[in-house]
């Protein structure tokens, strides 16, 4: 029994992450999902949040990914993300300016609200914020 | 027989012309090593791309519902897109003019049928704009974004669902080596779904049609992307060929131009010397 799987995070521009870890956290749409060496292949939808993985040195990171599909498989784990930020490319600032922003407009919802999208925007934000915070916490 | 003057300043002329094409393949290249790199860098993605669609192909196949799907369909190809990359500046050899060549060529292989366009860059667009069915059009893409690939599939699926137009193929130069480009013509709707996927016993968080239905659309936008990138990475590597290729021109008119100026020169020598020494034979 391995005790490491290789988790790849790639988005359309590059691939993000390739490496070899022994825990993680993927955001699935349907709520976070745990995978451990040896998960059974699994085919889902990435939902938005915060991917956090353990590397085999036992050191956590963490990524904020939005959209597309996760494949679990035989000793490696694929994430496929419309888009994903490392933490430190976040701006702590900027992300909560835009959750402020999104909160107000589901708050005050006007006729021309795409409100799946103000949503999703909300949601991706407060990722980023959750994120960059524990960074700078720990 | 010009004067040496005249020589002097065609010599001065080409140097300035060569100045410029050996600056334009300096730029070239720098453009193309960054082009290079976001096009192996975008690569990856689109592996797993092809292996996930592949092995959820290989889950559902036989399945009717999926049979069905609207992007799956095959209708008969009564309306066409056709998408042609090409570049908005000029100046790069044969890239254009094989793009435009190639689109002429499917346009005549398929009689009866309607084709429409949607031209990327503005040298596709100035030329089929006058004649041929131009639906659409992109220009001004330096560098392309995910965001522009998303926008240009999401017009073509929509279109596509709506019966509008029965299949959809691209036209683009693919990047090979700084030295090759290859033309290739592509179908991008109705998707063939990818053979020889594993189908490992997998846990399906959502039903796999659903899956698939959502995949598909990203599929699409991840082709348009790879195209798009390896148009301008290949329009890059074209251009630096070319400038090259008129860099080594240059030189050899320059040479050419320096030895016609010498003998110009070497001629009007002896032909003063011949007149101090008949003049000097004509004292005596």
């Amino acid at each position: 029994m391995t005790h490491t799987f290789t988790l790849e995070v790639a988005t359309p521009e590059k691939l993000l992450l390739h490496e070899h870890v022994q825990e993680a956290q993927i955001p699935a749409a349907q709520g976070y999902i745990g995978v451990l060496p040896g998960h059974s292949p699994l085919l889902g939808e990435l939902g938005i949040g915060r991917l956090t993985y353990k590397k085999a040195d036992g050191q956590t990171h963490d990524l904020v990914v939005t959209g597309g599909y996760l494949e679990v498989g035989d000793g490696h784990v694929r994430v496929l993300a419309s888009r994903a930020e490392a933490v430190n490319e976040i701006d702590l600032a900027r992300a909560e300016a835009a959750l402020r922003r999104a909160s107000e407009r589901l708050l005050h919802p006007d006729d021309a609200l795409d409100v799946a999208r103000a949503l999703n925007a909300q949601k991706r934000a407060a990722a980023r914020v959750e994120a960059a915070k524990r960074q700078s916490g720990s | 027989m010009p004067s040496l003057i005249d020589i002097r300043r065609r010599i001065r002329s080409v140097k300035n012309t060569q100045q410029i094409t050996k600056a334009m393949k300096m730029v070239s290249a720098a453009k193309l090593r960054r082009a290079q790199e976001r096009v192996i860098s975008a690569r990856p993605y689109n592996a797993m791309m092809q292996r996930l669609l592949s092995n959820l192909a290989a889950s559902v196949r036989g399945l009717d519902s999926v049979a069905g799907h609207p992007l799956l369909a095959r209708r008969e190809e009564k309306n066409v897109q056709l998408i042609l990359v090409t570049s908005d500046r000029g100046l790069a050899g044969s890239f254009n003019s094989n793009l435009i060549k190639a689109a002429h060529r499917f346009i005549d292989e398929r009689p009866g049928q309607k084709i429409q366009m949607e031209t990327v860059g503005r040298k596709g667009r100035d030329y089929f704009r006058k004649r041929a069915d131009v639906s659409g059009e992109l220009t001004g893409l330096k560098t392309p974004q995910f965001a522009d690939a998303k926008a240009l599939a999401g017009k073509i699926i929509e279109r596509y669902e709506n019966g509008e137009i029965d299949s959809v193929y691209i036209i683009c130069n693919e990047f090979k080596s700084v030295i090759s480009q290859k033309l290739t013509v592509s179908q991008v709707l109705p998707v063939e779904l990818p053979e020889g996927g594993s189908t490992p016993d997998y846990i399906f968080e959502e039903p796999p049609q659903v899956l698939l239905s959502m995949l598909l659309p990203q599929y699409i936008e991840g082709q348009m992307f790879r195209a798009l990138l390896e148009s301008t990475a290949a329009e890059h590597a074209a251009r630096m060929t070319a400038m090259d290729a008129a860099t080594s021109n240059a030189s050899e008119v320059i040479d050419k131009l320096t030895l016609y100026m010498n003998r110009v020169r070497q001629a009007s020598i002896t032909k003063e010397i011949i007149e101090i020494v008949s003049g000097a034979a004509a004292l005596e």
